[in-house]
């Protein structure tokens, strides 16, 4: 076992499938030579190829096209966008293609690209960097989209994705990258999609959050637990599929849920999962599930990023809410 | 200084091969075609106007769905194909239904695409394509994918993929001929220019006095095909894959053609944005016309034998017709199973759901 930062991590994990399948393609802007702007496939090119791990023409589109063209030959690629917030510069390549390749051809072909990408707030970017664009592609049937909390599951987490038959949007936020380390194995090992991870046992109300959220939520658990309350935090790890059973079975434990995302609230993820989870466990509610999420603006300017960004405060005065109510 | 856009016609001058009186103008160029494969090429083009005549009707009757009429473009569109061999890949635009057809694609399966069922677009094992793209353009990326997928397989084929002259102003043509020629990967990019995208003129889609032009920014090669003469669409782009599989990169083929009816069935009316004047004009150039004229001077084409051709293809057509509507209706369920190789969940309870109303 090694101690790594989540970089790492994502990086072994690419050289783990690199080695595992002669299928799988790593290619993106700055990927080869420069190793990523964050260094993501440090060393990767030297060690793999130019064939195998290449620098792209600075065009997103382009970029998820190929991907689907590179799949109709067998590839297994693994192309990545330089920041998720350029993500709309192949929109259509990705929902509109990508996404439906299998249900277009009745189920005769499949796209099994992973797109990699750094999002999240919190690092001083520029626009449309560090922007919470989750939601875009939860909404396109087709893809799953996967959004780790650290080195441990971001490894696992990606090893899978990239052994998925079906397209994965696979979001790195840049703010956990070389925040902490984590044991992480050096060989090879996957965690499932679509299953959420129950990282903190409680019994008096359970936090759902997802990728750097995740650590808010705990935080907010320890301070909680000062005042004697016990929260529950589970991890999503994957926010399409949406694991709700896992959810459910939490929320009838403790009766009261609060839903936490990076994200502005507009019609987003935790739209989606308050109504599946008032549809399953309504009854099992004492309180209405509440939502700690970015107010609706555009992403904030760095100037404001601070106060913009939803904290473990937030989730603390929403979960007393829940708890008085 | 010289200035580069002045004289760039010159560049890119229009080749062509069969004049539209039906007279070879460039005889070092004609490719090699037996007399077999020249009655061949009549074939296949005379039998896609009776379908595109037959689809016509058909769906005015309401027994075809989606249709986007082809006749003035055989020529484009047939002799393209024609220059293939079976292991390249086709990435059609929405009216390319008939490269799909000779590529193996069967006739029936082209009936349940344009009725909108997902069995069309199951090809049969072998028939290497993707089913015809709706977004303009999407398809010229895919195409640089594939051809830069064979590249790395080391397989001698091509992608050749299809637009449109309106397709020129994508953002998406510009990457697909751009990521092809940086990766020198084996691609054919033809526009069919037939003057209009719906109803704007070319003159309006861009100042580019050619549309091959577009090749020389992306420094692969281009060229402007007479695109009613199917001895010069077939001669440039058999060039253009040998070129691609000898590894010598791309090439950008623009055939200047016309459609003579509207953009698809669904309620365009060409009166509106074209004349007859030049309607009537580009009949004159019409394909079928000038090969049928050099056929028979040849001795090889009579209209015996075209008659033949035409009662094949309504026989054929017939029986593709009772075959699309033998199909069983597509299911709800099925579109379901299609999403995934294995069902999330919450998809897993709407299979469920539909299972119980498709039971009913």
């Amino acid at each position: 076992m090694a101690q790594m930062t989540m970089i790492q991590a994502i990086t072994d994990a690419l050289r783990v499938e690199l080695k595992n399948d002669e299928n799988v393609l790593v290619f993106g802007e700055d990927v080869g030579q420069n190793g990523g702007v964050f260094r993501a496939t440090e060393g990767l090119q030297k060690e793999f190829g130019e064939d195998r791990v290449f620098d792209t023409p600075l065009a997103e589109s382009g970029i998820a096209g190929i991907s689907v063209g590179l799949a109709t030959q067998g590839f297994r690629p693994v192309p990545e966008i330089q920041f998720f917030g350029f993500v709309y510069e192949a929109m259509d390549a990705i929902n509109g293609q990508m996404a439906r390749l299998r249900y277009r051809s009745g189920n005769t072909m499949n796209a099994p690209v992973t797109i990699r990408s750094p999002f999240g707030g919190g690092v001083h970017t520029p626009e449309l960097h560090a922007d919470s664009l989750e939601g875009l592609v939860a909404q396109q049937p087709g893809l799953k989209v996967v959004i780790p909390s650290g080195p441990y599951d971001a490894k696992g987490l990606l090893i899978q994705s990239i052994r998925d038959n079906d397209p994965v949007v696979f979001l790195e936020h840049m703010k956990l990258y070389r925040s902490f380390r984590e044991e992480v194995p050096e060989d090879d090992y996957t965690i499932e999609l679509g299953k959420a991870n129950v990282v903190r046992e409680g019994n008096d109300v359970t936090l759902v959050a997802y990728g750097a959220m995740v650590h808010s939520a705990l935080k907010a658990a320890e301070e909680l637990e000062k005042d004697g309350i016990d929260a529950e935090v589970i991890d999503l790890r994957t926010v399409m599929p949406v694991d709700f059973d896992t959810i459910v079975k939490s929320v009838e434990k403790t009766n009261r849920m609060v839903m936490v995302q990076e994200a502005q609230r507009q019609a987003g993820m935790a739209a989606y999962i308050i109504s599946n989870v008032q549809e399953r466990a309504i009854l099992h509610l004492e309180a209405p599930i509440l939502t700690v999420a970015a107010p609706d603006t555009v992403y904030a300017f760095t100037q404001a990023e601070e106060v913009w960004l939803p904290n473990y405060q937030d989730i603390i005065e929403k979960v007393n809410k829940v708890i008085n109510f | 200084m010289k200035r580069t856009v002045e004289n760039i016609e010159e560049q890119f001058e229009t080749f062509q091969i069969l004049n539209e009186e039906g007279k070879i103008v460039n005889e070092e160029a004609m490719p090699e075609l037996s007399d077999e494969e020249l009655k061949e090429l009549m074939y296949r083009m005379v039998y896609t106007r009776i379908l595109d005549q037959r689809s016509i009707a058909l769906n005015r009757q309401g027994r075809l769905g989606f249709y986007a009429p082809t006749a003035g473009q055989e020529a484009s569109q047939l002799g393209t194909q024609f220059a293939l061999e079976k292991e390249d890949f086709i990435l059609p635009g929405y009216r390319d239904v008939p490269q799909l057809i000779w590529h193996g694609l069967p006739l029936y399966q082209a009936f349940l695409f344009s009725r909108g069922h997902f069995h069309g677009n199951q090809f049969p094992e072998g028939v290497n394509a993707l089913s015809p793209q709706i977004i303009i353009g999407a398809q010229y990326t895919q195409a640089a994918g594939v051809a830069l997928g064979m590249k790395k397989r080391g397989k001698k084929a091509v992608a050749i993929t299809y637009t449109g002259d309106g397709g020129t102003s994508q953002g998406d043509f510009y990457e697909g001929i751009n990521f092809a020629g940086a990766y020198g990967a084996p691609a054919i990019f033809v526009v069919q220019n037939n003057r209009f995208a719906i109803s704007v003129p070319v003159e309006k889609q861009t100042a580019a006095k050619t549309l091959a032009q577009k090749a020389v920014a992306a420094g692969i090669e281009g060229i402007q095909v007479d695109g009613m003469d199917i001895l010069a669409v077939y001669a440039a782009t058999k060039q253009a894959r040998e070129r691609a599989v000898n590894g010598e990169g791309p090439t950008l083929i623009e055939t200047l053609t016309y459609r003579y009816g509207p953009h698809t069935m669904a309620g365009d009316d060409p009166t509106r944005y074209r004349t007859e004047d030049m309607d009537s004009e580009w009949e004159k150039k019409d394909p079928i016309v000038r090969f049928r004229k050099f056929l028979e001077e040849k001795g090889l084409w009579s209209e015996e034998e075209e008659n033949e051709v035409i009662e094949k293809a309504k026989e054929e057509i017939k029986a593709a017709i009772k075959k699309t509507d033998e199909q069983p209706k597509q299911k709800v369920t099925e579109l379901i199973n299609n999403m995934y190789e294995t069902l999330p969940a919450h998809l897993q309870e709407q299979l469920e759901e539909y299972q119980a109303k498709e039971s009913k």
